[in-house]
């Protein structure tokens, strides 16, 4: 790792401060994707802006419209928060699901949303449920938010402070996990509101996406078996040592069959 | 019994230390003024130097020095050394080409060692390390084991034509083929037994120092064999000599062969810690060993059985190709010939068998032994053939394998590829296995799982290996450099407490406790007085190490044989303190007693006596401590039954192991407890092999498996509980009766579990890992 | 150079570290507290499991500074003088261990899970919740059982 200097301000207006004076400033949430690239001196921040030491990043608050997580709250905490549980399962069980325990305990909902790792569980849902992204300057609709493979709608000096998520009817994420990583060669996360049907799809291609095709389908007919006749476009799907594209979107098609079955 | 002795499951001794974070691993020792190496290795799988340019590096802040492959050759270092001769068809020995410690002009795999940087701390050496600038000509690299002989491939070395490094026949060629041409049925398989990286959770490392007054230097090393690191560092690369160098292996995190080897790293800290005249220390993290440890396996093998009309074996015809890396490591030779080949008989009276290896050069990192070395191999291509011949001709797996057997009476039985297995009874494991798994019971299983839309399969692998390793006389005409016997010491304290010294060494395996146990059984000394000592070539006399599931059986017995001896000298010291005749003098439970008397001495008083020899006549001499070597007549043999149950899900191709059965012989257990967990971890190692882990080099060489992030380690949820049992038989070649048991479940289960998939998926083969894909596809077929 | 401090087994200890020390770095090389031990740079082999303020972390995946002002447990803290905490008795007692070298992660974790999902814990419980700790020599099947023992002893 190379060296840097380390902030650690207490709010928000602080934080985006260090941002501007730093020359290659990088915010730091729970830090589980960021250490290990620093550590094998594939980024090289001139500083670190530690995000953990703002309260007003953390914690679950609820409406009755939905629910709205802080930036810093950690998977460990959405996964046991009975706010989640009782207002949209699916989320808390998808947040049990990432990582391992000692990686729930530091990784936090902004961090991973910030980053937008490919395979990353999150960004389904967020995409799925129709979530809002609250930041230092705006708010992003989940639409516009994520733009290609680790990019995002975030400007430089912008940071996630929280994301609210719109209570679904049903909901449901189903993940076929890498066997070595245990990140998602696919995810799946389907959220049904009222007529209204959307699916986030992760894993499967550079950037998590809507799965418009299968909304078209599940919209007119919620169904497991309505899916059979939708094709995957093999073209467009990732493919490495562990999937190929033809297997990866075999998953998707499963995975968001599996998903529909667990909504009803 | 002795309380704490032979059978009894005793609670670790070194469990203590471990669990209160007070192991003492070669990377927690630190020394005043240490100093911090990185290796500069090669980006490149094929490349010319063209030069290096170290000032900035040797600029930068903190750094000590910085060293390339001319400093060492020019200090007549090294090269690193094989220490096996295979003969290869032409009569010659294997071709053998220069493996430097730091590369000289030429780097032949990513992770080749190019220069070493020392500095004050960890963080300054990595940052000088990444200002050496090295001009390379790449070369194109050649990744694929099938393909690296063939014509008109990229020469690696010059003294390595075609890539080749041995071409080893064995058996008898014109009566297979005849053999072949009357059979009345012929099966055959293609496979590949994919590369493993062996992946101890502690990564190597050496602490290095260099005494200016005593000339002596002393490596804190992760050994699995210190003194085998002596002999090789000190004979073959000139480190020192070998009074004046001290290998120390510490407690050690894990080796499964990986830390068996003689490293370059090793070597060129300890030449470093003496140019610097300061401590070194380097200590891998998980990409270099990923890069740079020695793999495993590696093989493309076709296979081919001969059968009679009743399903016996007529003739087996193998022929494989072995990548051996860029280099040859330490055994590298070894592996996939003597270790490999001798074992194709496996459980079965097949008369003749004719196989021919051929050892290839690639620009891979070096491949040696893992876990099993060669007997995996062995056993996966013939419990795999074995599963295609029953489904060629009509038979039960069950029913085939016991047409086949070796049977009981039969032993010794000289199989037609040089071992004579001294002892087996291979139906009552199958038998014990079959109702463990509840074999019959599986038509019903089945039949649940289908109407859950899920596919079950079963499958077994009966083996044999060979440990013990091994008899000097047998490895020695074969072409090894060394024996392969064992040493043990065993020192009375005067107060009766007892140091044992063994030539062994644990990585995990319990010496300090089973090793114990077998002293508390023969002297009759009680468990917490004894203390093993090893690891340490200031300590202990030269030993061999441990390798190849060999530590009780050939390492237990020398130790054995120490007791013996102090019970013999004990005798004669018992008789001289108690006035009695020697020959009247009886050892029992720790007693040394007058025949037909109550008059006796314990050992421990016995022990005094001997170091307060204050009227000893002149032929008895003072002192209780004896050694003793062992060189074992034979390997030895376990054998067994595995048996896995697996259900696919078909949609996705998942495979989850349902029940694993497993009886194993291995002769006399001395502590079951540890034994099974040697089992359970070979198991779960052989199931990483088939389901999970595989070693990927891309066309150009880069290894893109390089951490766990891609290469998939077998984690707690990956196997289930496993249900063990044992059907021992006593081997007449061993003094002890044990067998070995440390490689058992790594060898038994990888076909035990691709057995269970084709079984399940009804298809022929699939080849190892069998990923989800993998086997969605074979679903797909199979559908 | 920053100056951090922290409690580390109910002991204040201070340090000036580099920004990018690692607290595993900071443990074992500036309080030379090895029991915590590093076997793989991407957060996946869990040996360097340790307690920071109650919750179990990869301590080569936080920084020290970040552990600053905070209560850090690590193995060397576990045990009663001579008595060893129940869960570090129940890996002993169930051959929970080979070689060590995962050891002090797998038991920092196993007390996590005990911690959030009580004394009584079924096996398929215990394997997913050790997910996170790859251990090579055992085939974790002892380490599960050892893992439900401690949990029930620690409820005794």
């Amino acid at each position: 790792m190379y060296d840097f200097s380390y902030h650690n301000p207490k709010n928000v207006a602080d934080a985006v401060s260090a941002m501007n004076e730093a020359e290659d400033g990088k915010f730091v949430a729970g830090g589980q994707t960021m250490i290990p690239t620093m550590k094998h001196r594939l980024a090289s921040p001139s500083d670190i802006i530690d995000l953990r030491g703002i309260a007003e990043l953390s914690g679950i608050t609820v409406d009755g419209r939905g629910i709205s997580i802080g930036a810093m709250t950690t998977h460990a905490e959405v996964a046991a928060s009975s706010d989640v549980q009782a207002m949209i399962p699916a989320l808390a069980a998808l947040a049990a699901n990432i990582g391992d325990p000692a990686v729930r305990n530091c990784g936090t909902i902004g961090g991973s949303v910030a980053n937008n790792d490919p395979a990353a569980d999150y960004p389904a849902a967020v995409i799925a449920l129709g979530a809002t992204v609250k930041t230092s300057k705006r708010e992003i609709s989940a639409d516009d938010f994520f733009t290609g493979m680790f990019e995002t709608a975030l400007e430089e000096d912008e940071l996630i402070t929280a994301i609210s998520f719109p209570k679904a009817d049903a909901a449901a994420y189903m993940k076929f996990e890498n066997p070595a990583s245990r990140y998602a060669i696919v995810g799946v996360f389907v959220a049904k509101t009222g007529n209204d049907v959307r699916v986030g799809i992760t894993g499967a291609t550079p950037c998590a996406h809507r799965g418009m095709r299968l909304e078209e389908v599940l919209n007119s007919n919620f169904s497991a078996d309505a899916l059979e006749s939708v094709e995957i476009p093999v073209a467009k799907m990732n493919a490495d040592i562990h999937a190929s594209a033809e297997y990866r979107a075999h998953l998707v098609k499963v995975m968001t069959r599996r998903a529909v079955a667990a909504c009803s | 019994m002795a309380e704490n002795g032979i059978g009894v499951s005793v609670r670790r001794k070194e469990d203590k230390r471990y669990l209160i974070g007070k192991g003492n691993y070669t990377d927690d020792i630190n020394v005043v003024g240490q100093t911090y190496a990185i290796f500069v290795r090669s980006p490149h799988a094929h490349a010319t130097i063209n030069g290096i340019e170290l000032a900035a590096a040797e600029t930068s802040a903190g750094v000590v020095a910085v060293f390339t492959g001319d400093d060492l050759a020019a200090d007549g270092i090294g090269p690193l050394i094989c220490g096996v001769t295979v003969t290869s068809d032409d009569g010659e020995p294997h071709r053998a080409p220069a493996h430097p410690a730091l590369a000289q002009g030429k780097v032949n795999y990513v992770g080749d060692h190019v220069a070493i940087v020392i500095a004050e701390t960890l963080a300054q050496a990595k940052d000088a390390a990444e200002k050496v600038e090295v001009d390379y000509g790449i070369l194109p690299a050649v990744t694929d084991t099938g393909s690296a002989a063939d014509e008109g491939q990229q020469q690696i070395h010059e003294a390595a034509p075609n890539n080749i490094c041995f071409n080893w026949p064995l058996g008898d060629k014109e009566a297979v083929e005849a053999a072949f041409a009357s059979a009345h049925k012929i099966s055959r398989l293609d496979l590949i037994n994919n590369r493993m990286v062996t992946n101890p959770i502690e990564p190597r490392a050496v602490l290095g120092e260099y005494n200016t007054g005593t000339e002596e230097i002393t490596l804190h090393l992760t050994s699995q064999n210190p003194h085998l690191h002596r002999l090789v560092l000190s004979a073959f690369n000139q480190l020192a000599p070998e009074h004046k160098l001290r290998i120390v292996a510490p407690d050690v995190g894990g080796g499964f062969g990986a830390k068996i080897f003689i490293y370059a790293e090793e070597l060129v800290v300890g030449w470093a810690c003496r140019k610097v005249n300061r401590p070194v220390k380097w200590t891998s993290d998980r990409t270099e060993a990923f890069l740079s440890d020695a793999h495993g396996r590696d093989h493309v093998t076709s296979a081919e059985m001969a059968l009679d009309k009743d399903g016996k074996f007529l003739a087996l015809r193998v022929m494989t190709t072995a990548n051996l890396g860029a280099y040859i490591s330490t055994f590298g030779t070894m592996v996939p010939s003597y270790l490999y080949a001798f074992l194709f008989a496996g459980q079965y009276t097949t008369p003749l068998i004719y196989s021919e290896v051929k050892a290839v050069f690639t620009n891979t990192a070096p491949v040696d032994a893992s876990r099993g070395a060669g007997r995996p191999e062995a056993t996966f291509m013939l419990e795999r053939l074995v599963d295609v011949a029953a489904a060629d001709m009509g038979l039960d797996p069950v029913e085939i394998r016991r047409r086949n057997f070796i049977p009981v009476d039969a032993f010794p039985y000289q199989t037609p590829v040089v071992q004579c297995y001294d002892s087996g009874d291979y139906h009552a494991a199958l038998d014990k296995a079959l109702a463990l798994a509840d074999y019959d019971g599986f038509g019903a299983r089945a039949e649940e799982a289908k109407t859950r839309g899920m596919l079950r399969g079963i499958g077994l692998s009966s083996y044999v290996e060979a440990c013990g390793i091994a008899p000097s006389a047998a490895v020695g005409q074969l072409g090894a450099g060394i024996g392969l016997w064992e040493s043990a010491q065993v020192r009375f304290n005067p107060t009766g407490n007892v140091q044992v010294f063994t030539g062994s060494h644990s990585s995990g395996q319990g010496h300090e406790t089973t090793f114990a146990q077998l002293v508390t059984e023969l002297l009759g000394v009680p468990i917490e007085d004894i203390e093993v000592i090893h690891g340490d070539t200031a300590k202990t006399q030269f030993g061999m190490g441990t390798y190849g599931s060999r530590s009780m059986a050939v390492g237990g017995v020398a130790i054995a044989k120490a007791c013996e001896k102090l019970i013999a000298k004990g005798k004669k010291i018992a008789a001289h303190a108690l006035e009695a005749a020697e020959g009247d003098i009886e050892f029992a439970d720790g007693n040394f007693t007058i025949a037909g008397t109550d008059k006796a001495m314990s050992i421990a008083e016995v022990a005094f006596n001997a170091y307060v020899p204050h009227s000893y006549p002149e032929d008895l001499e003072p002192g209780f401590d004896e050694n003793a070597f062992f060189d074992p007549l034979n390997f030895s043999f376990p054998g067994g039954t595995h048996i896995c149950e697996v259900e696919i899900d078909p949609e996705t191709g998942v495979v989850e192991i349902i029940k694993y059965s497993a009886v194993d012989d291995f002769g006399k257990l001395i502590n079951p407890m540890i034994v099974e967990g040697q089992v359970h971890g070979g198991i779960t190692h052989g199931v990483g092999q088939a389901l999970l882990e595989a070693c990927h080099y891309d066309s150009e060489g880069q290894l893109i498996t390089a951490s766990f992030m891609d290469y998939a380690m077998p984690r707690a949820d990956n196997v289930p509980s496993f249900d063990i049992d044992y059907a021992p038989t006593d081997p007449p070649d061993n003094p002890l009766g044990v067998k070995g048991c440390g490689e058992a479940g790594a060898i038994g289960a990888p076909p035990a579990v691709i057995n269970a998939i084709t079984n399940a998926l009804g298809v022929k083969h699939i080849d190892m890992p069998a990923t989800p894909e993998k086997v969605w596809r074979a679903a797909q077929g199979a559908a | 150079m920053p100056v951090i401090h922290m409690r580390v087994n109910g002991n204040p200890v201070s340090g000036e570290v580099e920004a990018r020390t690692l607290l595993v770095q900071f443990l074992r090389d500036d309080l030379r507290l090895t029991g915590t031990h590093v076997g793989c740079d991407t957060s996946q082999c869990g040996a360097c499991v340790v307690h920071v303020d109650g919750k179990s972390v990869k301590s080569c995946t936080m920084l020290a500074i970040m552990a600053n002002d905070c209560e850090v447990m690590t193995i060397e803290g576990l045990a009663n003088g001579s008595e060893l905490h129940p869960m570090q008795q129940a890996f002993m007692d169930n051959h929970g261990l080979q070689c060590g070298f995962c050891t002090p992660g797998m038991v920092m974790s196993a007390l996590d899970i005990v911690e959030r999902n009580g004394n009584d814990l079924d096996e398929a419980t215990i394997r997913k919740e050790l997910t996170g700790n790859i251990c090579r020599c055992t085939g974790y099947h002892n380490i599960v059982k050892a893992v439900k023992a401690g949990a029930r002893a620690m409820g005794d």
